[in-house]
């Protein structure tokens, strides 16, 4: 017996020394085995495929990119709401108007917060939405052709971050305002902000099988800063939740006076209730001015339409529509866990996070116990609708998603790190340092019912990195981590474009199943299509000239053009005939005031060169074709203002 | 003599199958084309597996100097070949009927048997000379022209039946489904006649 018990104890004494091991070479980071180990992680071999798709907003950029997970490899910008020479989004003629707005045309934009489509909480893959901040737009992304298909503009808004975010059903994309402004907008001091400002939350509406976007109905609020959003899920469907911070009502030195209330707001929205109260004939319908621009796939050109008014609710009007719940210290993210109970309030100058709880929150209304009001909205009391408290969790929460296996990963700017802890016990269970200052986190479908765990990537916010320097202004950098086991593994750096405010990423299959190859010609409606050779011609119309062109392996045609004089307008009508995957052409002529084009198979482009001297000028395309790429110019004529060269083109033969 | 009989009218009937599936495919795969292009061949013409791959094919080719791939109404084959094969499954299924009716003896479904295969090989020849024309009659204009180490042109000509190698190309040429069944077909007639044999020396005995 005693040998029994000493043995016994033998054992446990040598188990300890192999956990103990085991545990010195998880801390002790980057032995040689264990970084091999790592580097199989984000190894994709060279003709396999990643296994998410990650589209991370390009910040000041104005563009999406779109990356690979685990390997951290870019695969593409789209250009959203700035213009992008190497496709010509944005200089081409059919491109423009997406640009448009009331201001007139705007050649930048700043893009924020990326949203994949959803369906019944689970992410679908069908569209991507953006938001830009600046000027205030939402643009709807397809991510089938990769392209962006329709721009809106939101009137009454400034800072438009607390956007884009969807509803469960994709019901809405949400767009709240972060700066409030007179509405409508008027002449008026600014030291008389207060009381006087407004803010719009609006919520837009998304046509189920096309996907197009209507503003349905704003939401007039008091003039709070609405910083960040998100969508009930499951029981809190019908909710939308927006953080404020600017409570205060300070219209001047913000970082100061806008940081004296204890408390701030997270502004728990009905949609629903508003919906009905919208559908029975409710709000009025305001003068407004904004720019709706559409891009039809198949005319292969965009539309731009400016709308002459908008829907507009006062909340008081729709009683049991709005709440305030108090949330510390000028909250930032405003996250939902996927099964839709708990909120998470991330006060970014808290040292506490705090989660409420939705059903809370539904007692305390059903029970009236209310702390006050603000301009006549209901403020709820904070120990009424507090879940838990995450106690000094690390400095500056900003952000947090869900692995939807009850655990939480939030974001610490201040202290650069992400913290990993559990919903219901609001104990931390982990964390690790971020490259550095990290501002918001993605887990696959981290916004949704059903997150796609595996991986998180943090973005962070300032651009001090690991990689080899390069001069004072750096991309910025984002860390990969491991999260299917109980500790978060740091798997990679990798550099990111602009300044990613945040990513939305899912499982790599039905994107990857459902993206376009091609346009099919014969579907190509753009009214200046030259669909075969046969059809290809040069047509004067006053000053305008009008060349249909085409492009196929490897020639223009026609490749011969006279009778332009110094003064025309010459439209490039470039149609590319081929129909084959990755045969795009380019075109390119001396002296364009503008960007080249990048032509699609299938697709039509037009390019507008003004010839300002006589010459015969080559134009040539851009993108190597084929193995006689080299070989596919042409020359175009320019003869003097009043000279009386015969409009003439040909292709393969001499013009007589 | 019934079950042989049978076996007959179905194996000839899997002759049909060619009315719905290609004959025969050919794919062409290069480090351009990761996904191969392809041509699937039925008897009444070509068509590419994808959408575009034929005016993708064609495309390619007239760098070196082929013709196009012919349409249907261009080579008189693909008229005639849904007549022979219709005609001959009819034959076959005639054949079967009259010898479940024990109208004729079992030695007439390997009569078919060889009559078919005779034509079968007839149309190899013919499809093989169609691939000699096609890959070796070039347009002496021709942007790009490769030649042989002994200075005559090259031949494009892809492989009657297996795998060949031309120029960046990975060129597999094997039966699709609608040979299988064919072959099966025919296959299953030789069953019929040896059971319709073996029935009949059964009976004998």
């Amino acid at each position: 017996m005693k040998n029994l018990l000493t043995s016994s104890i033998a054992m446990f004494v040598i188990l300890l020394g192999f956990t103990s091991c085991n545990n010195g070479n998880k801390s002790g980071s980057k032995s040689g085995a264990l970084a091999s180990n790592i580097a199989e992680k984000v190894y994709v071999a060279p003709g396999e495929y990643d296994s998410h798709y990650a589209f991370l907003s390009g910040g000041y950029s104005g563009n999406v990119t779109v990356y690979g997970l685990p390997s951290g490899r870019m695969f593409k910008e789209i250009p959203v709401f700035s213009q992008f020479p190497t496709s010509g989004y944005g200089y081409s003629e059919e491109t423009k108007p997406m640009l448009n707005t009331s201001h007139g045309f705007i050649p930048w934009g700043d893009a924020h917060h990326p949203d994949i489509s959803q369906s019944k909480g689970e992410l679908d893959g069908r569209w991507l939405f953006i938001n830009e901040n600046n000027t205030p737009r939402i643009a709807r992304l397809s991510l089938t052709t990769f392209e962006t298909e329709e721009i809106i503009e939101v009137p009454n808004s400034a800072g438009n971050h607390s956007s884009s975010f969807v509803t469960e059903n994709t019901e809405y994309v949400v767009a709240g305002t972060r700066f409030s402004v007179p509405i409508p907008q008027r002449d008026m001091p600014i030291k008389d902000y207060k009381g006087n400002f407004q803010g719009a939350l609006s919520f837009i509406s998304v046509a189920p099988e096309t996907g197009n976007m209507d503003i349905k109905f704003q939401v007039l609020m008091p003039g709070f800063n609405y910083d960040l959003s998100h969508p009930g899920r499951g029981k809190s469907h019908g909710w939308f939740f927006f953080t404020t911070y600017n409570t205060e009502e300070a219209n001047t030195l913000l970082e100061v006076n806008a940081s004296q209330n204890d408390k701030d707001f997270i502004a728990a929205i009905n949609w629903k209730k508003i919906e009905e109260y919208v559908n029975n004939g409710g709000g009025t319908m305001m003068p407004a001015n904004y720019a709706h621009n559409v891009y039809d796939e198949h005319t292969h050109t965009a539309t731009s339409t400016m709308k002459k008014e908008v829907r507009v609710v006062n909340p008081i009007e729709v009683p049991g529509a709005v709440y305030f719940i108090p949330t510390p210290k000028s909250p930032h993210g405003c996250d939902v866990d996927p099964s839709g109970e708990y909120i998470v309030g991330n006060g970014k100058l808290s040292a506490n996070l705090t989660v409420h709880s939705f059903t809370k929150m539904l007692d305390a209304i059903e029970n009236k116990k209310f702390a006050g009001e603000a301009y006549g909205i209901p403020i709820l009391n904070f120990e009424d609708v507090l879940a838990g408290v995450v106690e000094q969790p690390g400095l500056g929460p900003l952000h947090t998603e869900f692995d939807g296996k009850g655990n939480a990963y939030t974001t610490f700017f201040i202290s650069s790190e992400v913290v990993k802890w559990k919903l219901g016990t609001w104990e931390v269970v982990d964390r690790k340092p971020t490259y550095y200052s990290v501002g918001h986190l993605t887990i696959p479908g981290g916004n949704s019912g059903k997150p796609q765990g595996k991986y998180m990537f943090a973005m962070n916010k300032i651009t001090k990195d690991r990689y080899l320097p390069t001069g004072p202004e750096m991309e910025h950098s984002a860390q990969l981590y491991d999260i299917s086991g109980d500790k978060m593994e740091l798997l990679l750096d990798f550099p990111t474009h602009g300044e990613p405010h945040y990513a939305a990423a899912m499982e790599a299959g039905i994107i990857k199943a459902q993206s376009q190859k091609i346009y099919k010609l014969a579907d190509n409606k753009h009214p200046y299509a030259a669909k075969s050779d046969a059809d290809t011609k040069v047509v004067r119309d006053g000053k305008n000239v009008h060349i249909y062109l085409t492009t196929i392996r490897s020639h223009f045609s026609p490749d011969n053009i006279e009778g332009i004089k110094v003064g025309d307008k010459v439209y490039f009508h470039v149609t590319n005939l081929e129909q084959d995957f990755d045969v795009p052409h380019g075109f390119a002529v001396i002296g364009q005031n503008n960007s080249e084009l990048l032509v699609m198979p299938g697709q039509t482009k037009t390019s507008v060169w003004e010839p300002k001297q006589v010459g015969v000028w080559p134009f040539y395309c851009t993108d190597f074709c084929s193995a006689l790429h080299q070989e596919m110019q042409g020359y175009i004529r320019v003869s003097a203002a009043n000279s009386d060269t015969p409009i003439k083109w040909s292709l393969g033969e001499d013009i007589e | 003599m019934k079950k042989a009989s049978i076996i007959m009218i179905i194996g000839s009937l899997l002759l049909l199958g060619l009315f719905k599936f290609p004959l025969w495919n050919i794919m062409l795969g290069a480090p351009q084309y990761p996904d191969p292009l392809g041509m699937n061949i039925y008897i009444d013409g070509i068509k590419g597996v994808s959408e575009f791959d034929l005016q993708n094919i064609d495309g390619l080719n007239h760098y070196i100097g082929m013709k196009t791939i012919p349409k249907a109404d261009e080579m008189w084959e693909f008229s005639m070949f849904p007549k022979v094969i219709f005609g001959m499954a009819m034959l076959g299924v005639i054949i079967g009927l009259l010898g479940y009716f024990e109208k004729v003896s079992y030695k007439y479904f390997l009569g078919w048997f060889l009559f078919m295969s005779v034509l079968g090989i007839l149309g190899m020849y013919d499809f093989n000379n169609w691939l000699v024309d096609y890959g070796g009659n070039l347009d002496p204009h021709a942007i790009i022209k490769v030649t042989n180490a002994d200075g005559t042109p090259m031949s494009y000509k892809p492989p009657l039946i297996g795998f060949k190698k031309l120029l960046n190309f990975d060129v597999t040429s094997l039966p699709h489904t609608g040979g299988y069944l064919m072959f099966i077909g025919m296959s299953l007639t030789l069953v019929a006649f040896w059971l319709g044999r073996k029935t009949s020396l059964n009976k004998k005995t």
